[in-house]
């Protein structure tokens, strides 16, 4: 008989702050050993319901209870923070607050401290699960010079330092690219197998976190459990569809193709998919759409010529870069984490300054130009929200570059309530950005520089966090802005997002361009899917195992099918 | 001592750390050839009002300390001494002012612009010039004229920018029961 | 506004391999004898040791040279400072008056005004090397561990830990957070008006704050749930345990401090006064 561990019994809780309750009527079992992931939009309350399991709800964020929870047998109420933590190991959402020590040892080492381990004992189960992570040779190691995806391996060290029944992952693909991010999930699929504890992960990239077996698929929505089945059963539903989430893409492939998808089919992997009679249907259908075509543009806009930069001096971030973008261009910039894309856009808008090189805007020489000046032509959309938010209410932070630009009050009021209506913030206009979700601050802050109106923008990671529904608005007024002729920059690491909505793309590895090419040329050359840490996505691995001899033609006629479908969608949901 | 919440603990952390950085790196050129305002007192009477007076204290003495030690390699305790009485101080008579629930108007800016102004005078007034004769030996009416120089430089910023700073953290504390969609 | 600060430089040298505790309570010692005394005698001995010991720390003056000028240019001012305040503060102290040559009312130059700033200056020169050291040798995540060690709270401690640990993170957000502001239209530096530039600068400084203010929630959350604060006391990962050459600095050290306030208060003085 399976044991619960985690009951959640007629549950709901509200932040004080808020006048609704955030989590309605949560009914929810979790059985030892299970390994549980949680989806659902962006403030829906995902991250709020693993606070309640961790026990940062209500010791550190207030508000009120209704009904019980009970972890391994314990009610919450009647626990304390250090009692859970002992039971339950969190790795948190925000990239910010993630890491305590100054190495990476010290960071490990971190609970074994507060429990006072004797520095002996503490020092060789240190070294023990650094191999169990495989980052024994990066103890002493400062977090500043690590990757992303080593960033991830010590967080998750770090909680599995001590026996913890439960590990509560927040969005740990968030920032990964998607070798890294395969990565991770193996390893966190390893470290369940060795300890048999029980594993809980809230993501938004399903399909990535389905590359492992998963128990239970739950869906939640505004705060509801709206779905708590088996990935198998839920992909043959249509939940994810209407509560605004991706679909793997070979299931939405099967959807559109006519093929009933059904349990039986073991659709939550794409290696264990059985297609069987499917697969005429697939060839039907491919048959019977046209591919787009995509012409190509030649009004140069934003040029770089042989730029370099180093943030230390010997070590260069960025290396003989040179490109040019044209006008009315959408592009994207991929790469593995920390391969300097972030850094090339910052050169671009003139936040640092590139040590030699040219920068032209319409055959203009910008690079003396400053930051301010830059910024009329360029907008750029930093990766981390944080970062960009200044003001306290949403409103005036998306109004706050109007404002310095001395627009008359009546028009500031009608482009920043149009653009927050693309964003789905209009809703929130009068709210503080305090009470956001991660995803949410990340919407303003791409409305704060939509609503300038810039020439060129730049978009850093412009959907990480963010459901399909939000995605699939922001992508759209993206393009509708791109028709009109903005050029648009985008450093991702979706590749469907690549291949859907820009025509080329620019692969970075060690701060050098090493492709520039159409996106679907850079993903079928394996060498620079390598180099870069990207990956070949799953609607090529369907065309193949269907038998379709041009898989190629077949990614590209889906996205355009879907682009399409998702128009009529939106309409309906 | 009373026992130290975590949240206190680490405000002291990072609230030195900022501390440090704004006296470093963040000077704003007033016009006048080779004075700069400082903001970093005003970060630290923000968070004296905030964490309370340990914070305060604490902020001030080991954000001052860090300063003086990793900028000019010896630490003037003197002065790093005041940083610590202006924390502890305006966190403590501060108690009254209580921003917390998002309150700032008129009387509370006036009350808080006395307290700062009173405390800093008596610091760097008095406190400081006193301090550097007994520990440093040195001349009297040199470190008077350097301590009321730095005293009333100090009290404007802290008059302007600390204000703006409590005025507008006052308006981030949400009221209970008070978001809704629209 | 990228200025260095100093920091721990990597190095094997037997000044390394002390504890962090030892050299906090060797600076200690060595910094409150230097403070109290005044006498010249004494000033030469510490000084001669303190560049003893910065030769035995293997650090090269060349890899500090930044932090130096700063200091020179320091100790240039306040000596002009202390000059012009009071130029008979070592006439005062000495109570003799040797005139070298005269400038203007009271600023003559006399010998024992030189030998005061001498004094003054030397005490600097001494500390100095000291600070220096004790900076440059501790690993910034030792030193939590000296403090607590030494007898401080380590919740404090902690947090002073917690202080070096964020400063390069806090300095590149602020950066960050510049640079994005200045691309909204916010001017700190030259055209605006004073005033402007005051609000501009808050402007500046609130997301700072601001995001302080919340990065201080998901620290506190981070580090609760990985139960800091659970008991009264906690170990350390990076602490150096005792070895004997720590016993014996710390002795060495402390007959130090002992001798030469003897030797400043033997006859009932800070000073030592060569012109009796
Ligand atoms: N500290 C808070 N105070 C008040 N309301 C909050 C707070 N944190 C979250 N909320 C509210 O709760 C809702 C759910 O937030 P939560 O962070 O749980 O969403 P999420 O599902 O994790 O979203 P995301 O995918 O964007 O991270 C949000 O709409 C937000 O308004
Ligand atoms: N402000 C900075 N100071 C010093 N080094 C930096 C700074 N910002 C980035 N770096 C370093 O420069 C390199 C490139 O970083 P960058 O942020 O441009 O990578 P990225 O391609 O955007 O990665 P990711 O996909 O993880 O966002 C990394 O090694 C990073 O550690
Ligand atoms: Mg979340
Ligand atoms: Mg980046």
């Amino acid at each position: 008989m399976r044991k619960p561990i985690i009951e959640f019994k007629n549950f709901s809780f509200k932040y004080k702050s808020q006048m609704e309750p955030t989590l309605h009527q949560v009914n929810l079992t979790i059985y030892e050993g299970e390994k549980v992931v949680i989806v659902g939009p962006s403030g829906s309350g995902k991250s709020t319901l693993a606070h309640c399991i961790n026990g940062l709800v209500p010791f550190s964020y207030q508000g009120e209870i209704e009904g019980n929870l009970t972890i391994k047998g314990q009610v919450t109420k009647s626990l304390d923070l250090f009692s859970l933590s002992k039971i339950v190991g969190t790795v948190l959402q925000d990239p910010d607050g993630q890491f305590i020590g100054l190495s990476v040892g010290e960071d490990i080492a971190f609970s074994l401290e507060n429990e006072a381990v004797p520095q002996e004992k503490m020092i060789s189960q240190v070294v023990d699960v650094s191999k169990l992570v495989n980052m024994e040779d990066k103890i002493q190691s400062s977090i500043h010079e690590l990757s992303g995806g080593q960033k991830q391996r010590v967080s998750l060290a770090g909680v599995i330092v001590e026996e913890v029944d439960i590990l509560l992952f927040d969005e740990p693909l968030a920032n990964l690219d998607p070798a890294t991010g395969e990565q991770a999930m193996a390893l966190i699929d390893q470290i369940q197998k060795e300890t048999n504890t029980t594993v809980i992960i809230i993501e938004h990239r399903l399909e990535d976190v389905l590359t492992q077996d998963i128990d239970r698929v739950i869906v939640v929505n505004d705060g509801r459990i709206v779905s708590d089945r088996n990935p198998n059963e839920l992909l043959a539903s249509n939940v994810l569809e209407s509560c605004s989430l991706r679909e793997p893409l070979y299931v939405k492939a099967l959807k559109y193709a006519g093929c009933k998808v059904t349990p039986e089919m073991h659709s939550a992997s794409i290696e264990t998919l059985v297609l069987d009679e499917s697969k005429d249907k697939l060839f039907e259908w491919y048959e019977a759409t046209i591919p787009a075509t995509y012409e190509k543009k030649d009004s140069p806009i934003l040029e770089l010529q042989d730029i370099n930069f180093s943030y230390h001096k010997g070590f260069p971030t960025i290396q003989n870069v040179s490109l040019t973008i044209h006008k009315g261009e959408m592009v994207s910039i991929v790469g593995t984490n920390g391969a300097g894309k972030s850094t090339l856009s910052k050169l671009i808008c003139g936040f640092e300054k590139i040590q030699s090189g040219k920068i032209l805007y319409k055959g203009e020489d910008i690079t003396e130009d400053t930051i301010y000046e830059r910024s009329n032509r360029i907008g750029m959309v930093m990766q981390n929200p944080n970062h960009m938010i200044s003001k306290h209410m949403i409103y005036d932070e998306v109004a706050l570059g109007l404002v310095m630009r001395g627009v008359p009050e009546d028009e500031i009021k009608k482009r920043v309530e149009e653009t927050l209506k693309v964003c789905g913030l209009y809703g929130f206009r009068n709210w503080p950005i305090s009470a956001l979700s991660f995803g949410q601050k990340k919407r303003v802050t791409i409305a704060s520089i939509l609503v300038l109106q810039t020439e060129v923008l730049i978009l850093d990671e412009p959907t990480a966090g963010q459901d399909l529904r939000h995605y699939t608005e922001i992508m759209e007024f993206l393009t509708e802005l791109n028709s009109q002729g903005v050029t648009i920059l985008m450093i991702t690491h979706d590749m469907h997002l690549m291949l859907e909505y820009t025509s080329r793309a620019i692969a970075i590895a060690d701060g050098q361009v090493i492709a520039d090419n159409s996106a679907v040329n850079i993903l079928t050359n394996s060498e620079v899917v390598e180099k870069t840490n990207l990956k070949v996505t799953s609607l090529f691995e369907l065309a193949v195992k269907a038998g379709i001899n041009k898989p190629i033609d077949f990614v590209s006629r889906f996205i355009d099918y879907d682009k399409e479908a998702r128009v009529t969608w939106r309409k309906k949901y | 001592m009373k026992r130290l919440s975590i949240k206190t603990i680490v405000a002291i952390g990072i609230g030195a750390a900022v501390f440090f950085v704004l006296a470093k790196f963040v000077a704003i050129p007033t016009g006048i050839p080779n004075t700069t305002i400082q903001t970093s007192y005003a970060f630290l009477a923000l968070m004296a009002v905030v964490f309370g007076p340990i914070a305060g204290a604490l902020i001030g003495f080991i954000g001052h300390t860090l300063n003086d030690a990793l900028s000019y390699g010896s630490v003037w305790w003197s002065w790093v001494i005041v940083s610590l009485f202006i924390g502890l101080f305006i966190g403590l008579l501060a108690r009254r002012i209580d921003v917390g629930n998002g309150e700032f108007g008129k009387k509370q800016i006036i009350s808080f612009n006395v307290i700062q102004a009173v405390i800093q005078a008596i610091g760097w007034g008095v406190l400081a010039p006193i301090l550097d004769v007994i520990i440093y030996a040195e001349p009297a009416n040199k470190v008077f004229a350097q301590g009321i120089f730095a005293g009333i430089s100090n009290i404007i910023t802290v008059g302007i920018i600390g204000t703006i700073l409590l005025a507008a953290y006052a308006k981030t504390r949400t009221k209970s029961n008070s978001l809704t969609k629209e | 506004m990228a200025q260095e600060i100093l920091s721990f430089i990597e190095r094997k040298s037997p000044v390394h391999s002390l504890s962090g505790a030892t050299k906090l309570i060797i600076f200690i010692l060595y910094s409150t004898a230097a403070m109290l005394t005044y006498d010249t005698r004494v000033l030469l001995g510490l000084l001669v040791i303190s560049i003893a010991i910065f030769i035995v720390s293997k650090i090269r003056i060349r890899e500090i040279g930044f932090i130096m000028a700063f200091i020179l240019a320091f100790l240039l001012l306040n000596n002009i400072a202390i000059y012009i305040f009071s130029p008979q503060e070592g006439v005062k102290i000495y109570g003799s008056s040797h005139v070298l040559f005269e400038i203007v009312g009271r600023y003559n130059v006399t010998l024992e005004q030189l030998f005061y700033h001498l004094n003054i200056t030397l005490k600097y020169f001494v500390v100095i090397p000291a600070a220096l050291l004790f900076i440059v040798t501790t690993h910034p995540s030792e030193f939590a561990a000296s403090l607590n060690k030494i007898g401080v709270n380590y919740k404090i401690a902690y947090s002073v830990s917690l202080a070096l640990r964020y400063i390069p993170d806090i300095q590149r957000d602020f950066r960050t957070i510049a640079q994005a502001q200045q691309a909204r239209g916010i001017d700190i530096s030259r055209k605006e008006k004073l005033l402007k530039r005051l609000k501009n600068a808050s402007s500046i400084i609130f997301p700072l704050i601001f995001s302080t203010l919340n990065r201080i929630e998901v620290i506190s959350n981070a580090m609760e749930l990985r139960r800091f604060g659970k008991k009264k006391n906690r170990t350390w990962y990076n602490e150096k345990p005792f070895r004997k050459a720590d016993y014996i600095v710390l002795v060495a050290g402390s007959l130090i401090l002992v001798l030469s306030l003897v030797i400043t208060f033997y006859d009932g003085s800070r000073f030592y006064n060569p012109f009796l």
